[in-house]
């Protein structure tokens, strides 16, 4: 990227609790930070330590849950240190993952409806929709030249996790075109289950019905967590979105939504999805250059 | 064999050790908030401590069973009753086809235990029976009980044998004071919080509040600061914000420097509010004992101390179980 970008130095290493070791390896959002958090992670789950419980990588941090009866603290932390110190000498800088195409009703009826319910007091400007506030505080023309710029980039699984299933999502774009919006004021009692959303430089699809702060600006049109594991792409596993995952979204009309509505009731939705390898040089180097060097992988699929 | 849900009770939940190795897609552990009665609640009927029992809150509820099935309750005084008569807490009670049990009002804390021989047999889940009602996924129908419900129970373990000893002494029941000295080790951004606030956590009387639940207990007291400083890019506007990132179970946060939040086992299991420390795994089932109103105060230890209090938990609940004859 051409903006300058705080470089990653060493992480920070502190304990939560006797169970938890977090890692920060930068306390604040880029690209190359969540790139260096997810390959300590995936080191480290490929290790299969016998007391390592669970590896969670975040947006820019890590943590490690661990049962100290089986992996003392002290031998967990000189692990992930000296995978830590191996990453600054090998830059193995790509990662093999895939794009999903995921159609978005954007302005849709069902946030609204919830956001209508949630004004006074919870929102920044009461008299008006998230999407015009979000487009606002963007120096945008209007909720139209937002949502292009929504869909239009592509976008990075940072994190899974608050709840179920849901991912966070960073946009592979400079930091300058980066989307930023203020949570809500307070908290809403109620989000749609599949709400797009965004707070702060992230954005979201709420797996669950449930609280939520952050903007909604519309809702993705297919699940994305299936308890019940009735579809294709749930076989396996009923959480879709994997850390580091990139997303296009594709925004669909009432009747396209409707369209998929009737292929998920008879099972034979499938998401559009191509594998890619994402290298972390050229995407900062020219990210939208790159971008549409990866959403190629999607065409004819 | 099944138990028939009359009344489901206030927030009736089956639940057993925990679903763990699925974090890191946000699936909270879930499993009994007060491991420990619901371990001795298993011991007494003959059970491992890997059944699934129910946790019932407040308000337990009224259910009868279709065939003999030898129980226990345990956790939180309140008055157990068979067919309406006063049965003891913390002992095997045979509980014959067609009988009824209900419960009386809680005396102290917030949950107890029915342990049944063969455990609560829902289907497992990633590995767990416990249930996790926001994703509706393990328990009975990913769901708190409701009337009517059927809840299947288990053929009995180690070939019915029951141990020896049918009561758990006193000296091994915790105590549900309206007071708690809560062990954690400061940490994570425990770096934020200015001089005064730190102060203000290890050393004011908080108080749990009402909004606590399997999710979190939030505590009124003097309040925090933080350190004012220009927010790194991502973390948000206020100074208790950071970059969202995972949560410790236990893990405490003061969103706006007000209220503390202790997570515990359906927590959310990540966001952007700076934590300050984490409660000690040892003391997670003395947290879920407290009801709103506890006194607590937070006692800062090393992670040292905090391993040495696991394993004098676990050497608790060997004693424990030992005393009534039950395999460890």
């Amino acid at each position: 990227m051409r903006s300058p970008e705080p470089a990653v130095l060493e992480a920070r290493y502190t304990w939560g609790g006797d169970e938890f070791l977090f890692v920060e390896v930068s306390e604040s959002m880029s690209l190359a930070a969540n790139f260096k958090v997810m390959s300590i992670a995936s080191k480290l789950s490929a290790m299969e330590l016998p007391g390592m419980v669970d590896v969670c990588p975040a947006n820019a941090s890590l943590l490690v849950r661990f049962d100290p009866d089986i992996l003392p603290p002290s031998t967990l932390e000189e692990t992930v240190r000296t995978i830590e110190g191996d990453l600054t000498h090998h830059r193995d800088h790509s990662l093999e993952t895939r794009i999903i195409e995921v159609p978005v009703w954007y302005e849709d009826p069902f946030t609204a409806e919830v956001a209508e319910r949630f004004r006074e007091g919870f929102h920044q400007e009461p008299g008006g929709t998230d999407i015009d506030y979000a487009a606002k505080v963007n120096n945008l023309k209007d909720a139209a030249e937002f949502i292009q710029r929504h869909h239009e980039q592509p976008w990075l699984v940072s994190m899974v996790g608050f709840v179920a299933g849901l991912p966070f999502l960073f946009q592979l774009v400079e930091r300058e075109r980066q989307l930023e919006v203020p949570k809500y004021l307070s908290p809403r009692t109620d989000t749609p289950k599949l709400t797009v959303g965004h707070g702060g430089c992230f954005g979201c699809i709420y797996s669950v019905r449930g609280a939520g702060g952050y903007q909604m600006f519309g809702v993705a049109a297919a699940p994305i967590f299936d308890p019940a594991q009735s579809l294709v792409d749930f076989k396996d596993f009923m959480v879709f979105f994997k850390p580091g995952d990139i997303v296009k979204f594709k925004p669909v009309t009432e009747a396209e939504y409707n369209d998929i509505q009737a292929d998920i009731s008879a099972g034979t939705f499938r998401y559009r999805q191509a594998p890619v390898t994402f290298d972390l040089s050229k995407a900062l180097a020219d990210a939208e250059g790159y971008n549409q060097e990866l959403m190629e992988a999607l065409n004819g699929v | 064999m099944a138990f028939d849900i009359k009344n489901p009770g206030l927030a009736t939940t089956v639940q057993d050790q925990g679903r763990t190795g699925h974090y890191n897609v946000g699936i909270p552990q879930s499993g009994s908030m007060d491991q420990y009665s619901a371990e001795l609640g298993n011991a007494l009927v003959g059970n491992t401590a890997r059944e699934a029992v129910l946790e019932c809150t407040y308000l337990g509820p009224v259910l009868t069973t279709d065939k003999d099935a030898v129980i226990a309750v345990t956790g939180a005084p309140v008055e157990v009753k068979i067919n309406g008569e006063s049965r003891p807490q913390w002992t095997r009670l045979l509980l014959r086809a067609g009988d009824e049990l209900s419960f009386g009002v809680i005396r102290g804390g917030t949950r107890y235990y029915i342990a049944v021989q063969g455990g609560i047999d829902v289907p497992e889940v990633l590995g767990s029976r416990s249930t996790y009602s926001l994703g509706a996924i393990g328990g009975f129908q990913g769901r708190k009980l409701e009337a009517g419900d059927q809840v299947p129970v288990g053929a009995p373990v180690n070939a019915g044998a029951l141990p020896a000893v049918d009561t758990i002494p006193d000296e091994f029941r915790p105590a549900f004071a309206k007071e708690q000295a809560v062990r954690i080790v400061l940490g994570l951004y425990d770096h934020r919080l200015t001089d005064e606030g730190l102060d203000n956590l290890l050393n004011g009387e908080w108080k749990v509040t009402p909004v606590a639940d399997r999710m979190g207990l939030r505590y009124s007291g003097p309040g925090v600061k933080w350190k004012e400083r220009e927010q790194p890019f991502g973390a948000g506007s206020d100074p208790s914000n950071i970059v969202d990132a995972g949560y410790a179970v236990g893990s405490i946060q003061i969103p706006g420097g007000t209220q503390p939040i202790i997570l515990h086992r359906d927590a959310v299991s990540g966001g952007g509010y700076a934590m300050v420390g984490t409660v000690i795994s040892a003391d997670m089932d003395l947290v879920a004992r407290a009801a709103p109103g506890t006194s607590t105060r937070f006692v800062a230890v090393t992670l040292d101390e905090a391993l040495g209090a696991r394993m004098e938990l676990a050497e608790l609940r060997r004693k424990a179980r030992a005393a009534v004859g039950a395999g460890s």
